[in-house]
């Protein structure tokens, strides 16, 4: 490298007058002007970068990447009751979105049903509201289950949501084996940031462990936990931290399920991983590389695990719901475009770009349209998809993949200390560190250190919001509560009795509940009794409430 | 005479878990010098009158996200009322509609926050009621 080139750019750049601007990313990272072969000594590029398809992955999971299969264009959607959002589904898959994923409202999420009184005035109005298994039948109506996967982001009572998709599966005469998709399932994320927990850690783990071992004979193309950094980092974490956060999240749930007695290789291959995508462009692609490189090296080395598939860290993508303004939202499209861009040149598996309008509502139909374009435009327009891991040495990219891994490492190592992340969870450590990180960004705003459009510069004084906004009628509690009242009185309620007297004992004991939970799901028990069962024998958590 | 620390409680109502701001708002008002009881999540009405009325607040503010603000803020409203607390400030924030910002002040709610809001407009909002309601 020539030394005498470097200093006479260094000298240029020093007299330069610079703009008035913080020179770092979103997450507070100082960036240099310029990132050369200095950046990275000795980079090795056999074993630091690799192949894609080979270990440690950090140019992607498969071999041929894009060219051998886009990713899956998913768009979150749910609203209203089950015919709604199966209408929603129709028109999505009509415009070519290629996978299913189901949102589910307030009450669902939290494990209640449409009539419980906490559930007053939520009913439909963040996702689609399901009961029982009869709204599993309304919602996926005429929907090819067996052909295209489904995505279901729920928690806390995700293992009895599943069983509900399965018995309705049943009923369609669709193999479990034949099934595809994903569950998020992932509790630990819940306590950290999006809260939708009904039992402590312990009883929720082993309700995780008994899926993944249930799947792994019964719904072997199930990926049964969807590992999440996207609800970390819009509770206002740096990359740095949903990237650890994250795998630190992994890797107590493999600890759990070796504990539980499982093989590696036989769960580490449907696990996932669930990310956001940022506003910082370059930080994003390097964060989702490094998170491929971290868990492949872990898996191999430190758990054992023979089968390459259990190394892979495949993942989804959503565009960041945070970064999008009530303000001017029409620019959103921007914003969601970049973000997308993002997780596609990080080499997302799947990928969810928001709508324009999500700063105010559930998307409209034209909205939700423009966000699928959006992903097709990347696809089949801009020529991204056409070569694998386009930024791959570039100095910049892989300095900063190197920079979060080892920031990931150093929080693996505070988490440890700690006792492991539920000891962390229980002391407030991911809480604390999240909520610090988002007031320093929102200090930023305030100080114009950092920009956002539309809301602290560029304004457009007195605007008026004018956009049409999705709006979820009051009806549909009344509908969803009625039809539950319907099919209480209509099922055979001896058995369901009797269903829920077996899971409890079940619980009492170490026996696999999935089983349990699919005979309940099958005679029409709710969301709710179920959940209430279960609550005699686990109990329910109460957070100590950090900030 | 008024207290010169200023005691808010914060707490969301219902089942939206979204508490980002609600964190961030707590943050930046202690920083400002206030006093702040952060009640968390999952509470209701009830239970966060009931801290008002234990902590005699002088400020109650309430972050909502679900879309469920009439219910929860008309009901905070109505017991802060009858439990003798009328005097005090009900405010807060989420994702509430201009149209219905208005149906809220009409309840004798103050101000209430939506997204973009700058960290100091609500300290300067919340200091300024104060001041101008000594008890």
């Amino acid at each position: 490298m020539n030394k005498a080139a470097k200093k006479r750019w260094e000298e240029q750049y020093r007299k330069s007058e610079l703009r008035d601007a913080e020179f770092s990313s979103i997450s507070g990272r100082e960036l240099q002007p310029l990132y050369t072969p200095d950046d990275v000594p000795g980079f090795d590029v056999e074993a630091r970068l690799g192949y894609p398809g080979e270990y440690p992955f950090t140019r992607g999971v498969h071999p041929s990447m894009y060219r051998g299969k886009l990713w899956t264009m998913r768009q979150f959607s749910g609203m209203g009751t089950a015919e709604q959002t199966n209408a929603r589904y129709q028109f999505l898959l009509a415009r070519g979105q290629t996978g299913l994923s189901v949102a589910f409202d307030n009450p669902t999420l939290y494990g209640l049903d449409s009539d419980h009184p906490l559930a007053v005035g939520e009913v439909g109005r963040t996702g689609v509201a399901v009961d029982t298994m009869a709204d599993m039948e309304r919602l996926f109506r005429d929907l090819p289950l067996e052909k295209i996967s489904t995505s279901m982001t729920i928690n806390a009572p995700a293992a009895w949501i599943f069983t509900m998709f399965l018995a309705n599966a049943e009923k369609r005469s669709i193999p479990l084996a034949a099934l595809r998709g994903t569950l998020q399932n992932d509790i630990l994320k819940e306590y950290i940031a999006q809260k939708e927990w009904i039992f402590p850690p312990e009883p929720h783990l082993r309700l995780i462990t008994d899926l993944m071992a249930f799947c792994a004979d019964h719904v072997p193309q199930w990926n049964t936990i969807s590992i999440s950094g996207y609800h970390i980092r819009e509770a206002g974490s740096t990359a740095a931290q949903e990237l650890a956060f994250t795998l630190a999240d992994g890797f107590c749930y493999v600890e759990h399920a070796l504990r539980a007695g499982m093989d590696i290789d036989d769960f580490a291959p449907r696990l996932s991983f669930f990310f956001n995508s940022h506003l910082d462009f370059f930080e994003e692609i390097a964060k989702l590389r490094a998170a491929r490189r971290i868990w492949a090296r872990r898996l191999k080395e430190r758990y054992k695990a023979k089968n390459p598939r259990s190394w892979l860290c495949r993942f989804h993508v959503q565009t960041a719901g945070c970064s999008l303004t009530a303000q001017q939202p029409e620019i959103n499209v921007v914003r969601t475009a970049l973000e997308a861009l993002a997780g596609v040149l990080g080499g997302c598996q799947s990928l969810h770009t928001n709508s324009l309008d999500e700063a105010l509502a559930l998307p409209s139909e034209k909205a939700v349209e423009i966000a699928l374009r959006t992903q097709q435009i990347i696809a089949y327009e801009s020529g991204v998809a056409q070569v694998i891991d386009p930024l791959g040495g570039s100095y910049y990219i892989e300095k900063l993949t190197n920079d979060l891994e080892q920031e990931a490492e150093q929080y693996f190592q505070r988490v440890d200390e700690l006792g492991g992340v539920v000891m962390a969870i229980e002391q407030g450590f991911f809480q604390r560190e999240i909520t610090r990180a988002a007031y320093q960004y929102q200090l930023a705003l305030s100080r114009k250190k950092k920009i956002l459009v539309g809301v602290n510069e560029f304004v457009n004084a007195g605007e008026a919001i004018e956009i049409p906004v999705l709006e979820i009628d009051e009806s549909v509690e009344q509908d969803q509560t009625r039809s539950l009242d319907k099919i209480k009185k209509r099922r055979d309620n001896l058995a369901v009795q009797s269903r829920l007297a077996a899971l409890q004992q079940a619980a009492s004991g170490s026996d696999n509940l999935i089983p349990h939970l699919l005979e309940a799901s099958r005679v029409h028990a709710s969301v709710g009794e179920i959940s209430d069962t279960l609550v005699k024998v686990f109990g329910e958590y109460r957070e100590r409430p950090f900030y | 005479m008024a207290s010169p620390h200023i005691k808010v409680i914060i707490a969301k109502p219902g089942l939206d878990g979204h508490d980002r701001g609600a964190k961030v708002v707590a943050r930046a008002l202690v920083e400002a010098g206030m006093e702040v009881v952060y009640l968390g999540l999952q509470q209701t009405p009830e239970s966060i009158v009931r801290a008002a009325v234990e902590e005699d607040a002088d400020v109650v503010g309430l972050s909502i996200l679900s879309g469920a603000h009439l219910s929860h803020f008309r009901r905070v409203k109505e017991l802060m009322d009858r439990a003798g607390l009328g005097d005090r400030l009900l405010t807060g924030g989420g994702i509430i509609p201009t149209k219905d910002q208005e149906k809220l002040r009409g309840l004798g709610v103050g101000r209430v926050f939506g997204p973009g809001e700058d960290l100091q407009s609500i300290v300067d909002y919340i200091k300024g009621w104060h001041s101008s309601h000594a008890r």
